[in-house]
């Protein structure tokens, strides 16, 4: 396969504190008096390597994903394949014209309109006049903004632009196309447009590199991920493998001290306290990664500083935006705890299928006496949000498409049957899914 | 260098022509005088120079109509320093872009530059009003003022490119140029003609290029003024070596821009 893009030994250096002290003209003049024959002394600078000494190759028509966290060097990778800036040592090779979506939109002026926009943009991404004069009425399609084509920019809402941008750049005729973290805005419906494109323009040959945040995303689009970390290629490799090491490594780093007693932020009486929260699998192993339609098990430890009776138990879901998604507690469920004895036990309560979308999810605990649970006061022990349950994107439907949180909280299996006039059943179902995946 | 230069920017021709259009439609959007302002500036700086030199201190003016005499040079002079400080904030004004996207950055400093022909145009159409009214016949020397334009355009975009690079990284460009350029038309023969000057001070009024763009724009327009073409050759040399300089530092500076703009 011919190679569409080499990355050989790429390292980049920033200096840092070096421009704090040189951006006046004043100061360089000074300094060429005070020092004319010699360099000037040299002041201890601190660098700092966004890149270090990083290679790969990408075949003609790959896509590859690139993931790693905010700051590990993906953004300066991008850029150093677009030009935009330069290695500090190492070279790249790329192979035919290059565009990037870093960031969509760009070079766009408050005052010009949307069709004057769509030929200064496409004109800044080395867009030819003919070219965009062509694709100009499919560009305004793919954006949805016909009616507004000949307003000033400055009167679209961030969504028009987004999506003006976007459309622009999907039409650019290139053969490597890097990829920047569209998905992170735009409304859903958008999203999902972005991603059917970047889709065709493989399908038509094109080679691109996709940086997000979106496993789901990468796992979806990218047979192949690398994982920069620090800088570096941690990991090259199929997608499925980088991902689940990708986020072990984060869940691991992330989810510290399950210990709840000195958690300050509760209420209730005290006659008994929580003292540990934990995520469990079926087999009663620790669970790290968790993610939609996984089967969890939650383990709540106690302490009872006295023998008490009627004890009931509870669990709230909140989303970050404080959406109540469920509550799961034992009088609902209809489990009577009559006689709780004193000192440390647990409690536990296991979820057949967490039918939830990805994403990070708060859970507050209580636990009460037979009276009525009116008001935080009253109860026993009442953690708000003390813990946080970050839920992983999966292939829930076993459709190979990611879901993520443009589709609700909520993931209901389903089974698709089409009856039409020709065909009186058993047609071939879209999709199907029973809500537990398979454990590997 | 240069032909690896046309290579690279040949795919990007049509963007030197965008960003200039783009600054003529900003520039008199929202404007209520458009282009009336091209004409504007030139006219009311005659005016007052009219006055003050010509009618006041009674500088020579070789026989032309005072008014005629500062607003052919004014013309040039007003268009130049248009260009000068359009051409020199233009990379700091778009560093969103040079952050964000490649093309050739030399395309950015050229645009303003380019774009300020349109008010040249337009001031043209005033001088031709003039001429008509105080009686200069029209010659077919005018037609070799387009070929003096073509230096004044690749004259300011040589200083811009130096300037644009240099403010990259030393803001004090911006305080500095007004000044600059005040002192610089003092430099130039705009409100007075190179005669004035005595002889053994002319090479080094020689040596800015204005002075021979200037001086043969005149002799273009008043068909009997002397020819001097030593001024011109002097000129045109000092514009080319103005323009290997600035293209090579700004060729040498361009990879740093992203990083500190």
């Amino acid at each position: 396969m011919p190679k569409a893009l080499v990355v050989d030994h790429v390292t980049k250096e920033y200096k840092l504190g070096a421009l704090a002290h040189e951006t006046m003209l004043r100061e360089a003049l000074v300094n060429l008096v005070r020092y004319p024959f010699r360099r000037r002394p040299r002041r201890e600078e601190e660098t700092i390597n966004a890149l270090k000494d990083v290679s790969f190759t990408v075949e003609t028509g790959g896509v590859v994903g690139i993931i790693g966290r905010n700051g590990a060097g993906k953004s300066t990778l991008l850029k150093i394949l677009s030009r935009i800036t330069y290695p500090t040592s190492g070279t790249i090779q790329l192979e035919g014209r290059v565009a990037s979506l870093l960031e969509v939109g760009t070079g766009f002026h408050e005052e010009l309109t949307g069709r004057e926009n769509v030929y200064l943009n496409g004109s800044v991404l080395g867009m030819k006049k003919r070219e965009i004069d062509v694709l100009l009425d499919e560009i305004i399609d793919f954006a949805g903004i016909h009616r507004f084509i000949d307003t000033p920019i400055k009167r679209y809402s961030s969504g028009m632009r987004l999506r003006l941008g976007f459309a622009v750049a999907a039409h650019l005729q290139t053969d490597i196309l890097l990829v920047d973290e569209v998905l992170a805005v735009g409304d859903f419906e958008f999203q999902k447009k972005c991603l059917s494109k970047i889709e065709n323009l493989h399908r038509g040959g094109r080679t691109v590199l996709f940086v997000s945040h979106n496993t789901a995303a990468v796992e979806h689009l990218c047979p192949r991920t690398l994982w920069i970390d620090q800088g570096q290629v941690r990991q090259d490799g199929a997608t499925a493998d980088v991902i689940r090491d990708y986020l072990a490594h984060f869940s691991a780093s992330l989810r510290t001290d399950p210990n709840l007693v000195d958690l300050q932020e509760r209420e209730g009486t005290g006659e008994v306290r929580f003292t540990g929260i934990e995520f469990l699998d079926v087999a009663g192993q620790p669970m790290h990664i968790i993610r939609s339609g996984d089967e969890l098990t939650i383990r709540l430890h106690y302490n009872a500083t006295r023998n008490l009776e009627n004890a009931r138990f509870g669990i709230d879901l909140h989303t970050d935006w404080g959406t109540h998604v469920a509550s799961i507690c034992t009088p609902v469920s209809g489990w009577q705890i009559p006689y709780l004895s004193a000192g440390e036990g647990y409690v536990e309560v296991a979820l057949e299928g967490l039918n939830l979308t990805p994403g990070r999810y708060w859970i507050s605990l209580w636990t009460t006496g037979p009276n009525h649970f009116s008001s935080a006061k009253n109860g026993w022990d009442v953690l708000p949000r003390c813990k946080a349950l970050d839920i992983e994107p999966s292939d829930f439907f076993n459709s190979g498409k990611g879901v993520d949180r443009g589709y609700g909280f909520v993931l209901l299996p389903c089974k698709w049957n089409l009856h039409d006039a020709c065909e009186p059943a058993d047609a071939v179902p879209d999709a199907q899914g029973t809500g537990k995946r398979a454990r590997q | 260098m240069l032909l690896r230069w046309c290579k690279n920017a040949w795919p990007y021709r049509e963007l030197f022509f965008f960003l200039a259009w783009r600054d003529v439609k900003i520039r008199y959007r929202q404007t209520v005088l458009g282009a009336s302002w091209a004409v504007l500036q030139p006219l009311v700086t005659m005016l007052v120079f009219t006055v003050l030199f010509g009618r006041m201190a009674k500088v020579p003016s070789d026989g032309i109509p005072y008014p005629l005499f500062s607003y052919s040079a004014l013309l040039l002079w007003t268009y130049f320093s248009v260009a000068l400080s359009g051409g020199s904030g233009a990379l700091v004004g778009n560093a969103e872009l040079i952050r964000k996207v490649y093309f050739p950055r030399e395309a950015l400093p050229a645009a303003p530059i380019l774009a300020a022909l349109v008010d040249l145009s337009v001031g043209m159409i005033l001088l031709f009003g003039m001429m008509v009214y105080y009686h200069v016949p029209f010659t077919w020397h005018l037609l070799f003022l387009p070929l003096l334009v073509v230096e004044l355009v690749v004259f300011a975009i040589a200083v811009s490119l130096v300037l644009a690079s240099i403010n990259v990284k030393y803001r004090d460009v911006k305080h500095a140029l007004p000044f600059v350029i005040q002192l610089w038309m003092f430099l130039s023969p705009v409100i007075y003609p190179t005669t004035m000057v005595p002889e053994r001070y002319r090479f080094l009024l020689a040596l800015n290029p204005l002075t021979g763009i200037i001086e043969t724009w005149r002799a273009c327009i008043f068909s009997g003024r002397i020819m001097n073409w030593s001024l011109l050759e002097i000129s045109i040399g000092v514009t080319a070596l103005f323009l290997f300089l600035g293209a090579s530092y700004f060729k040498s500076t361009e990879r740093k821009f992203a990083d500190i703009i």
